[in-house]
């Protein structure tokens, strides 16, 4: 059923860059993040080449089952843009489906990752056996929250946009989301290949 | 009131999905290739890299932004870079 949109102030723009302010902070709050993942994964690089020795991690990790998931986040991360572009032209059935999609292909990611945990656990791995342990738990499961607070975040969009919140001129706080969301893929591109493939 | 925001085409994210996909299948094959550690670890990063370009310029839209906001994107993977270097003597020192 498609909601009239309601009359709403359109976000103001930041006089200094001409961008809106909504885009701005979230672009200022990934940079935060950048910084942070920057720590944990520096610091990882670094104690993985002062190491000795380092498990291989395909002899440790389940590769192929850890590749589907990446492949599931990536399609996430398509469908997140598909329901930006339909809020962009005023679909708001397309706008739905594909958030719902992006919802959907989220919380099976996690749901695949806490599944690989569990195996992991069962044979024996712990945050504090080993810095293999403890990065790859420590990398692995602040990923893993970041994920779910953006399909927290993803089901408040939904929630916007069954209450007609997002028309083809006001659509900022999707496109913030949509930010978030592929920068949670980006993040893990970059850890899938330095925790499972190298 | 806000800037218009940028327009990408249907096709162009479903192109990105394609090359993302087959990328990830690629560093998957070089992953079991045995090409030799350096090689290795050097195209991995590449091809992750690529990817991770792809997603931040065309799903970011950061290929059709304004200038200040690519820069805002670019400064902490600039620092980024300059941390992690700074952290390497202690490989040495710490033997």
């Amino acid at each position: 059923m498609e909601h009239a949109a309601p009359l709403r102030a359109q976000t103001p723009t930041a006089p200094a860059t001409g961008l809106a302010t909504t885009k701005l902070g979230m672009w200022l709050f990934l940079a935060s993040e950048v910084m942070f993942f920057t720590g944990l994964i520096g610091t990882y690089i670094v104690v993985r080449i002062g190491s000795p020795t380092w498990p291989i991690p395909g002899h440790i990790l389940d590769i192929p089952i850890t590749a589907v998931n990446t492949f599931i986040l990536i399609c996430s991360s398509v469908t997140m843009a598909l329901s930006l572009a339909a809020a962009q032209r005023g679909s708001q059935r397309a706008l739905r489906g594909f958030l719902v999609s992006t919802i959907a292909l989220g919380m099976v990611f996690v749901g695949i990752q806490a599944f690989e945990w569990t195996q992991l656990i069962h044979e024996g791995l712990r945050l504090n056996a080993g810095p293999f342990d403890a990065y790859f738990f420590t990398l692995t499961g602040f990923h893993g929250a970041h994920v779910c607070g953006g399909v927290i975040t993803l089901i408040a969009m939904l929630i916007r946009s069954l209450l007609g919140h997002f028309t083809p001129s006001s659509h900022d706080a999707l496109e913030a989301a949509a930010l978030y969301w592929h920068f949670v893929d980006l993040v893990w591109i970059i850890l899938f290949t330095i925790l499972y493939l190298i | 009131m806000s800037p218009p925001a940028h327009r990408t085409g249907t096709r162009t994210y479903l192109m990105v999905w394609g090359a993302l996909a087959v990328l990830t299948l690629v560093e998957l094959g070089v992953a079991s290739l045995g090409l030799g550690r350096g090689p290795t670890i050097c195209l991995l990063v590449a091809f992750s890299a690529a990817k991770a370009l792809l997603v931040a310029m065309y799903f970011m839209h950061l290929k059709f932004e304004r200038v200040a906001l690519v820069m805002i994107a670019a400064a902490p993977l600039l620092f980024a870079v300059i941390l992690t270097l700074a952290l390497l003597p202690d490989i040495s020192f710490g033997g």
